[in-house]
């Protein structure tokens, strides 16, 4: 239960106390509530859960996930199992 | 989509098959807790692509499986009130209670009214002051905070029509009450991503050392789900048991303290019955006494609630992972998404709803090469 | 009642209530086709209805009148006939804005020049405020099919080529964009179009086409399962080739939807001979309407009545009737 998808924060507001953001998804924007992530600013991702951002996500740490999954393959492909 | 897509490529996805394959020589059992994962799993056939000799348990971290039926029943009598605006979440519309669901009581001339977020249920009570907006706030840790804010916002903006009817569900509880049965097949778990984006990785240390059970914090991308039990293999192999982040860019070992300080204020554990398993020791949360005058389950009077399980359903033992929804007796015939015994047949996130919806042919090979 | 979304649902509602009363298995009615082949004197005939009642009526790229003509000339044209006359009855909730009607009917008059059709007759019918939901149109559509021409499930053999006419998705997107309880922020237009100008270049071309349907409620997914079981084959398909673009994908991801499921209001699916496949799609991308048509599966002899995708990663899945209107999950 679980269904949290990353978006960019275009612009941010707040709205009787509570600080909220215009989020765009490839072309769907939508707006949430920021209030769960103080240091979340314009251009940062966060990951948008039932109308409310839970973390900022770590662009850095996506990167390296994404690259440490293609040493996976190319190691295999040295050792000749792929 | 940004950081989404890239977690569903197809030559990674290879790399990480084949990196699984090399490192499997004997049959280990995964339990993947969250039906987020478990939907991911059974969508894209992810069970089928890895070898034989891993099986993937499906857990109870489906919420509106586990949502008690006197709650269901609860929800319907108070949906069913004419000055009453029930808001809900699409997950549980179509959940069978003793009598009917949510979309019965709405055919029937019920306002329930399906909405995306709990904030749109805090618009309506503004927008709508005459009437009574209740909140159907299910879900896991993950959801929690979302649903504690909008008690806060009502309280702040001194809204006196609007209450949420709570279930919420803990997923440490259930993955305990998973390591204690006496039949325990599941060597190892993929923790639930979003779940641990709020809560942390804290709870999951005494599991790891009181079990000796590899844990790997998982995300929900095809990719994700993969690397997840890549980790835990290696450990299996290896004769480890440790906690493994295998979603940093989403989780860290602390998680989100504001929100946690926020779920504390509004809610408090208590014990909690889950649909089709039974009674787990402080697995749930409901509104703390503070917060009373937002409790539904107070404010409403719908006299006792008898609830009446079918007989049939044996939701429970798929919950658990005893079974798989085919060796019930019932599936694809007596309980079909269209007339479901039970809510893991209904919920997108269930076992039997995914097994019926993307496996009816028992692992369909395709046709051409 | 979630009966009204195209899936499993409504098809139940048909085979064991209408069907009995009004003519039984053999009749024309249990082929169940979304226009009806008829014989009448020398001609073939094609008649269809449909009663559109889609809620907010305005929605970006369209209202309910483009979709009450363009809706019934599709699926008039789907069997292969020349859409040539329409009916439109309208049940009007007392207290409608004249103004609104009036758009509406501008609507549907400018559509029905755009697609070649005329409106001849109608009805309108006023019922009190709380009855009616603002208006619910209903058009029904005849049209004239040529000799020679043949489509129906009966034609659908294993190796036809699956084709989609374009990008998948725009319709129900652009509508759930503007519906209480998800609005959304998008730049998505409904696809709203009539389709037998695309029809038309098909088989003046020549194409080997077997079958055509639209996947309007229920999506692309609804179509390929009510094809393979009236024609009794397996389909396959390649999630990989299905277009669907950026921002429907994205909203299918923030909504839990699938977008094989989401509806489509200017997207035909046809079913084409293997060796004319190449030929169809150079026809339909000569055409403003076809642009984006790709091919995304075959017709299979194996699991009959079943339709199966080769998942991005390379697994499979089943691709099943969706039970009716989607619903919205967070999960």
């Amino acid at each position: 239960m679980c269904l949290g998808i990353p978006g960019r924060v275009e612009e941010v507001w707040e709205a009787d106390g509570t600080r909220m953001a215009t989020v765009d998804f490839s072309g769907i924007r939508k707006e949430v509530c920021l209030a769960y992530v103080p240091d979340v600013v314009v251009g940062d991702y966060t990951i948008i859960h039932v109308g409310f951002a839970l973390t900022r996500l770590d662009e850095a740490s996506a990167l390296e996930t994404l690259a440490l999954f293609r040493e996976a393959g190319l190691l295999d492909q040295e050792l000749g199992t792929a | 989509m940004k950081y989404l897509d890239e977690f569903a490529d197809p030559e990674l996805a290879r790399g990480l098959l084949d990196d699984i394959a090399r490192t499997v020589t004997r049959p280990w059992s995964i339990m993947e807790v969250c039906g987020g994962q478990t939907h991911t799993i059974i969508r894209n056939g992810i069970d089928q692509l890895l070898p034989d000799d891993v099986t993937l348990i499906h857990g109870p971290g489906c919420p509106v499986c586990v949502t008690p039926l006197e709650t269901i029943d609860r929800a319907l009598a108070i949906a069913a009130r004419p000055e009453v605006i029930f808001c809900t979440f699409g997950d549980m519309a179509r959940v069978p209670g003793s009598n009917g669901d949510l979309l019965s009581v709405k055919a029937a001339g019920g306002d329930v009214r399906l909405v995306y977020s709990p904030l749109d249920a805090v618009h309506l009570a503004r927008q709508f002051p005459e009437r009574e907006v209740v909140f159907f706030a299910i879900g896991f840790e993950t959801t929690a905070p979302a649903n504690a804010m909008t008690v806060q916002m009502a309280r702040r903006l001194e809204l006196t029509n609007f209450s949420l009817l709570v279930s919420h569900v803990l997923v440490p509880p259930a993955m305990t009450a998973i390591l204690e049965a006496p039949r325990r097949r599941v060597q190892a778990f993929l923790a639930a991503g979003h779940v641990c984006t709020v809560m942390g990785m804290a709870q999951y240390v005494p599991l790891v050392e009181r079990y000796q059970v590899p844990i790997a914090v998982t995300g929900f991308e095809p990719l994700d789900v993969l690397e997840g039990i890549r980790r835990v293999l290696a450990q299996l192999e290896e004769g480890r048991a440790e906690l493994e982040n295998a979603y940093p860019r989403a989780v860290s070992f602390e998680g989100n303290p504001t929100a946690r300080r926020v779920v504390d204020e509004v809610f408090e554990v208590c014990d909690r019955q889950w649909r089709g398993i039974g009674l787990i020791p402080r697995s749930g949360w409901r509104l703390a006494p503070a917060f009373a005058e937002f409790d539904a389950e107070q404010r409403f009077d719908v006299g006792s609630i008898v609830a009446e399980e079918s007989p049939r359903c044996r939701s429970g033992e798929v919950l658990q992972g005893h079974i798989t929804p085919p060796q019930c007796e019932a599936f694809g015939t007596g309980c079909t998404p269209r007339s479901p015994l039970g809510a893991p047949m209904v919920s997108s996130e269930g076992a039997c709803a995914a097994y019926y919806q993307f496996r009816r042919l028992n692992g369909p090979a395709l046709a051409s090469r | 009642m979630g009966h009204g979304g195209g899936g499993r649902l409504g098809a139940e509602l048909i085979e064991h209530l209408f069907l009995p009363a009004f003519g039984g298995t053999g009749s024309i009615l249990a082929q169940l086709g979304d226009a009806a082949v008829v014989q009448a004197g020398a001609a073939r005939l094609a008649f269809s209805t449909d009663s559109f009642v889609v809620r907010p009526r305005f929605f970006p790229g369209g209202n309910l009148g483009d979709l009450a003509v363009n809706g019934t000339v599709n699926d008039v044209a789907m069997t292969g006939a020349v859409p040539l006359f329409l009916s439109a009855g309208f049940v009007l909730e007392e207290g409608l804005a004249l103004d609104e009607l009036g758009i509406l009917a501008q609507t549907m008059g400018a559509a029905a020049r755009r697609a070649g059709v005329e409106v001849v007759t109608g009805d309108t019918k006023v019922v009190d405020a709380g009855h009616g939901d603002g208006a619910y149109i209903t058009t029904a559509g005849v049209g004239l099919i040529a000799p020679g021409v043949d489509l129906g499930p009966h034609r659908v053999q294993p190796g036809d080529v699956v084709l989609v006419s374009g990008p998948i998705g725009l319709h129900g997107i652009a509508v759930l964009s503007v519906r209480d309880g998800f609005e959304f922020g998008s730049e998505i237009l409904s696809d709203t179009a009539p389709l037998n100008g695309l029809v038309a270049a098909l088989l003046a071309a020549g194409v080997d086409v077997h079958m055509m349907r639209d996947p309007t409620r229920g999506g692309v997914a609804a179509i390929l399962n009510e094809i393979a079981a009236s024609s009794d084959t397996g389909v396959e398909i390649v999630e990989r080739s299905v277009p669907v673009p950026e921002p429907v994908s994205a909203a299918c991801s923030l909504l839990g939807l699938d977008p094989l499921e989401v509806a489509n209001e200017g997207r035909l699916v046809a079913f084409v001979g293997r060796d004319d496949a190449d030929h169809a799609l150079e026809v339909l991308r000569s055409d403003p309407l076809g642009v984006g048509a790709t091919a995304i599966g075959q017709v299979v002899a194996e699991h009959a009545g079943v339709v199966v995708a080769r998942t991005g990663i390379g697994g499979t899945r089943v691709v099943d009737l969706p039970l009716s209107e989607q619903l919205p999950r967070i999960c």
